[in-house]
Parts: structure tokens; C-alpha cells; sequence
């Protein structure tokens, strides 16, 4: 039953020689309902879904008879979607400039947050609190805060630049120009936060003896960053890639409950979800819709997973 | 292996070189143009963001806190006469809040331990295995918590009306509209997060304390429940704090699975309440105010908690 205690071992050889073939029977019925059911529940709930989407995207099903009445139609769901259903190149474009904004002003702005926190200045625990506060905060919460500061006629935004007038009100959340700027604002709200939090714990964990060294070589700020802590914090970097890639696809919330996601906000997410539960269901075309979030969302997925288990794999 | 950012975390004895020794601050200059500047720069850069980030807050609160009369005769940035808690009175009884705070708690509170228990035994169990399927499984895991939830959604809809329960486990008689049904998507979701979590932290766990326990010939279960478990309890509380808020805060999976509104946890209740029953800004600010109770208690008394729970999952443990 216990292996040979005598031999020293480094903790990953001892976990390979100790496998599961040096447990008793029992120990082995244990092991296998400690994984097997969360992973059935993982399976059931998480892949197979993902999965099902994949296939019932090249189907035709009202869902109202059984699956035998599911129609194979091949392509046609995203043949539809590209040509004949209007909302979707506004959503792809509105996801990519939601991407872009936060990967080039949200997420460099959080950066420069957890940089200028971590010189450990005087209030820095002050500052850090009330930049991370939004990240605390439901996004529809957030979304509901932001509405008084974008109201037409009495928000902060228009009184302070005196367009709150009858005649001359900026609608920053009703007009279709410039409501995804507005709530792109919100979301860079949170954010930054977010990254700011990530980043610095990279920060924490960086050999202060490197930025040392390059002091006394003479570096400057702007040069001990960019060319000692930022290449060393490579690992952190590429998750903060990934968590603003996955953000931006993920958005939702913030546009549904500022107007469901319509006029002018109209996301991947939304028109996936209106075909859940809308009048129009249509379930291999909301499939359809998921799918193409899916394939974009692969892109940092497997990043992540290369960075992360890249390592692993080599011990 | 790189070393985990806060002293919350740091396992016992982690093995292996520890790259966050307590950080000097500021390292004491050795030559008076090596001494710390002042960063006036960075003090002026963080106070104007600081007040900018807040201001939003302390708007909606300001709102909150005044009359509807006065700020329909007066305007909203306005000198206030009078400041009062009747909107946040008003908004807690004629919207029944605590009727969606019960709602909240019942999902949140079973979603977050169960998801924890589950994780910590994948986790524990993964490390037991072959290297190739243990690796095998992680990524699985861990991917799965990655996709957007809407990729998901569609075929997820339909399993969720297809799932007949009995009633005593769901008053709708399926999975669909259920409490149970939003316990299980969440907990299914953020496993994933949490075994990738766990499973780095354990790997910090010196080998030796397992080995000691083998020799006494103890069950794999005792190993786990006695000795890897109580070691993993900073990551635990860190997970719990970060769960908690991020299961309390969920949106979408509420509104997406949950038809019946008054079942409806308070965070996608919002969406419902915003025009029924906060009839006017001031009521509107004090009543979604209130939901961030929870959050405001964490962000007091857990901010540590939460924040290394984001870190362990950023930084690999």
C-alpha cells in the first residue's frame, strides 16, 4: 500500500512512480468519485454543450418537436447570418472595437495604475482601493451607476459640459453614434481595475534585486520597465492579453441592461441570447451565432493554455 | 515556479526558490542620486484617476440621498437643502429586497461551497494520476471555464428544459427556472477556475507531509480531508471571497435560465426592478445601491481575500 519511504524523490518523479497502481482498492474507488463526478458535471454541463452547439449549427430545429426533427442544412445558418441577418456585422464590429478599446486604453491604463501603485507611495492604499472598487461590482450595477451619469437632462456629464438643455442634450446612451463609446467608457471603468490587480501582482512577485541591478546601471524608470520588468513579466502579460480578450468577447451584461442590447449596442452575445428566448427561436442559427464566439474565443484559450501547461509538460 | 504575490497565500513551506522575499521598501540608497525621487508624477496621475473613478460612485449615492422634490425643483447637482435614507427605506420595502437578497443567498451560498469541495477533490485527485491524463484533464477543466458563456447558452437552454425534476427540487418540475438549475451552471462554470487554482497551490505543498502520512498508512481520503485540505486553506479563502462575489454578481446566467422574475437572484432582478418599481433616479440609485451590500462588506473586510484569489489565478502559484 505506501510506497517505499526510504528513496528520496523530487515532488514530480514521486507523483509519477506514486500513481494510481500503489493504492488499495478502496483508495481507488475514493479517487475515482473525487474526479469522476465533477467531471461528469463539467462534461454534461460545459463540453457537451459547447459541442452540441457545434453540430446543431449546421442543423435546422425550431425546438418544438423532438430531435428526430432536427434537419441537417449544412452551412445555411451562417450563410444566413453573414448575408440576410442585419444585426450581425454590427455585432462583429461592435466586439472588435470593444477589443480594441480595451486592449489599447483599458488594459494600458491598468497597467500604468499597478506601475504607479507599486512605487509604494504615500495613499497608495487608498488609490488602490477606489480603482478596484468597480471591478467589485456587478456589471449591471455598473451599468445603473452609469445611467445618472449619462442622463440627458440632469447627468453629471451634461451638466458639467452645460448640454443639458431641452434643445441641446447629448443622448450619449440613446444615440446609436455614440452609445457604444459611452458604455465602452463603462466597461474601461472595470476594467482597467481588473488588469490593474493582475498586474500588480506580477509586479509583487518581480526580483526587486533585477530593478536594483538596472539602477545602478544607470536605467532610467521608463527604460528599468520596459526593458527589465516588462520582459521578465511575460507570463503575466499574456494572461492579461487573454483576460481582456475573454472580457470582450464575454460583454453583455452592461448592454443588456442599458437598452437589451439594441440600437446601436448590439453584441455577438446579445443575438445569440435574443435567439434563446426571443420569438424567434431558431436554435441551429442562435448555434450558429455562439459558434462563431466560440472559434474567435479559441484564439486566446489556446494561448493561455500553451503558456500555462507549456511547463508542465516539459517536467 | 514562480512565488505567489501576497502573504496571504504563501503555502507553509513552499519548495523551490522563492522569488517575493518580503520586498525591501525602497531599497535604502547606497549614493544620495540612487535615493527614492519624490514621483510627483505618479502622486498627481493617481489622484486625478482616483477622483475620476470615484466620482460615479458618489454621484449615485448623492442622488440617493436626496428628496425627490427637492431635486425636481432644484436640479440634481444642486446645493442639497435636506439629505435623507428615506429613498434607501422606500426602495429595501416596496421593491420586497430582501425577498431577492434570500434569492441571492440561496444560490450563491451552496454554489460557492459546493464548487470548493468539488475543485479541492479534482485537484488532490488529478495530482494522483498520470502525468499525460492528469495534464489531460486540467486543460479540460480549465478551458471550460474560459468560453463565453454564450457559446454554451443555446444547447445549455435546451438541456435545462429538457431535465425533469421532481418538485421538492425544483417548484418548476425541471431544471429549467430552477434554483437548482442556476446552483448547478454555476458551479459547472467556475470549476474550472478553481481546480486550475488548486491544483498549482497544491503543487506548492512539500511532498514530504503526504510521504509522512503514507508511512502511518493513511486512506487517500484522510490525506485529503486532514492534511491537504486544512493546507490549502489561504487559496480556499481567497477562492471563497472571489466566488462569492463573482456568483453574486452574475448576470447573465440568471437571466438566461430563470424565466420566473420574482425567483430571480437581486443582481439580474435589477434589470426587472429598474422600471417596475424604482420609479423615479432617486429611488433608482438608492435601491441598486443596496445590492451592492454584499460587495461593499467584501470589499471592506475581504478586499485582501478577493484581490489574492484574482492574483493565484493570474500569477500560477
Amino acid at each position: 500500500m505506501a510506497s517505499d519511504p526510504a528513496v528520496p524523490r523530487t515532488p514530480s518523479a514521486s507523483r509519477r512512480r506514486r500513481g494510481a497502481r500503489s493504492l488499495s482498492g478502496r483508495d481507488r474507488i475514493v479517487l475515482t468519485l473525487m474526479i469522476g463526478i465533477p467531471l461528469v458535471v463539467d462534461l454534461a454541463f460545459v463540453w457537451f454543450p459547447a459541442l452540441a452547439s457545434v453540430l446543431l449549427s449546421f442543423t435546422k430545429w425550431n425546438g418544438i418537436g423532438g430531435i428526430d426533427s432536427i434537419k441537417w442544412v449544412g452551412t445555411t445558418n451562417y450563410h444566413q447570418a453573414a448575408t440576410i441577418y442585419t444585426p450581425f456585422w454590427p455585432a462583429v464590429r461592435h466586439n472588435f472595437i470593444w477589443l480594441a478599446v480595451f486592449l489599447l486604453l483599458a488594459t494600458p491604463l491598468g497597467i500604468l495604475f499597478a506601475v504607479a501603485l507599486d512605487r509604494n507611495l504615500r495613499g497608495s492604499r487608498v488609490y488602490q482601493s477606489i480603482l478596484f472598487l468597480p471591478v467589485m461590482l456587478s456589471l449591471a450595477l455598473i451599468g445603473i451607476i452609469w445611467e445618472f451619469m449619462y442622463s440627458q437632462n440632469y447627468g453629471l456629464v451634461n451638466t458639467l459640459l452645460q448640454r443639458n438643455g431641452q434643445n441641446n442634450a447629448i443622448n450619449w446612451l440613446g444615440d446609436p453614434h455614440l452609445n457604444l463609446w459611452a458604455v465602452l467608457v463603462e466597461a474601461s471603468w472595470r476594467q482597467a481595475g481588473y488588469v490593474m490587480v493582475l498586474y500588480l501582482a506580477g509586479l509583487k512577485s518581480f526580483d526587486p534585486s533585477l530593478r536594483e541591478a538596472a539602477r545602478v546601471d544607470g536605467a532610467n524608470a521608463w527604460q528599468t520597465f520596459w526593458r527589465v520588468v516588462f520582459p521578465v513579466l511575460r507570463p503575466i502579460n499574456v494572461v492579461i492579453v487573454v483576460v481582456t480578450v475573454i472580457e470582450s468577447l464575454r460583454a453583455f451584461d452592461l448592454v443588456y441592461i442599458t437598452n437589451g442590447g439594441s440600437n446601436g449596442l448590439e453584441l455577438l452575445s446579445v443575438l445569440v441570447t435574443k435567439n434563446i428566448v426571443g420569438e424567434r427561436t431558431s436554435i441551429g442559427f442562435g448555434s450558429a451565432l455562439g459558434v462563431v464566439l466560440l472559434v474567435i474565443s479559441l484564439v486566446p484559450i489556446v494561448i493561455f493554455l500553451v503558456q500555462q501547461f507549456r511547463h508542465q509538460e516539459q517536467q | 515556479m514562480s512565488a505567489l504575490p501576497s502573504p496571504a497565500h504563501i503555502p507553509p513551506d513552499p519548495p523551490g526558490p522563492r522569488l517575493s522575499e518580503p520586498r525591501p521598501s525602497e531599497a535604502p540608497g547606497p549614493a544620495p542620486h540612487l535615493r527614492p525621487r519624490r514621483h510627483w508624477g505618479s502622486h498627481l496621475f493617481l489622484a486625478v484617476a482616483a477622483v475620476l473613478w470615484i466620482t460615479p460612485v458618489l454621484w449615485a449615492f448623492f442622488l440617493s440621498l436626496r428628496p425627490l422634490a427637492e431635486t425636481n425643483k432644484y436640479g440634481y447637482l444642486s446645493r442639497p437643502r435636506s439629505l435623507t435614507l428615506d429613498n434607501f427605506r422606500d426602495a429595501w420595502t416596496q421593491a420586497d429586497l430582501p425577498h431577492y437578497f434570500l434569492n441571492s443567498i440561496i444560490i450563491t451560498v451552496p454554489a460557492v461551497l459546493v464548487t470548493l469541495f468539488a475543485a479541492a477533490c479534482v485537484a488532490f485527485g488529478l495530482a494522483r494520476l498520470g502525468r499525460r491524463l492528469n495534464l489531460f484533464l486540467l486543460i479540460l477543466f480549465t478551458a471550460g471555464n474560459l468560453l463565453p458563456q454564450q457559446v454554451i447558452i443555446t444547447p445549455l437552454y435546451r438541456i435545462y428544459l429538457s431535465v425533469h425534476l421532481p418538485t421538492w427540487l425544483s417548484d418548476s418540475g425541471l431544471l429549467y427556472d430552477s434554483t437548482l438549475g442556476l446552483v448547478v451552471i454555476n458551479v459547472s462554470f467556475q470549476l474550472g477556475f478553481c481546480v486550475f487554482v488548486l491544483s498549482n497551490y497544491m503543487r506548492t505543498i512539500p511532498v514530504e507531509i503526504t510521504e509522512a502520512a503514507l508511512i502511518d498508512g493513511a486512506s487517500l481520503w484522510t490525506r485529503f480531508w486532514r492534511l491537504t485540505l486544512p493546507l490549502c486553506r489561504p487559496a480556499l479563502a481567497a477562492l471563497a471571497t472571489l466566488l462569492t462575489i463573482w456568483i453574486y454578481n452574475d448576470f447573465f446566467w440568471a437571466i438566461a435560465l430563470m424565466s420566473t422574475g420574482s425567483k430571480r437572484p437581486i443582481t439580474s432582478a435589477l434589470a426587472n426592478l429598474q422600471g417596475q418599481f424604482f420609479v423615479n433616479d432617486n429611488l433608482l440609485a438608492a435601491g441598486a445601491l443596496l445590492t451592492a451590500i454584499p460587495t461593499l462588506v467584501v470589499f471592506v473586510l475581504l478586499q485582501k481575500q478577493f484581490i489574492s484569489g484574482l492574483a493565484l489565478g493570474a500569477t500560477k502559484g
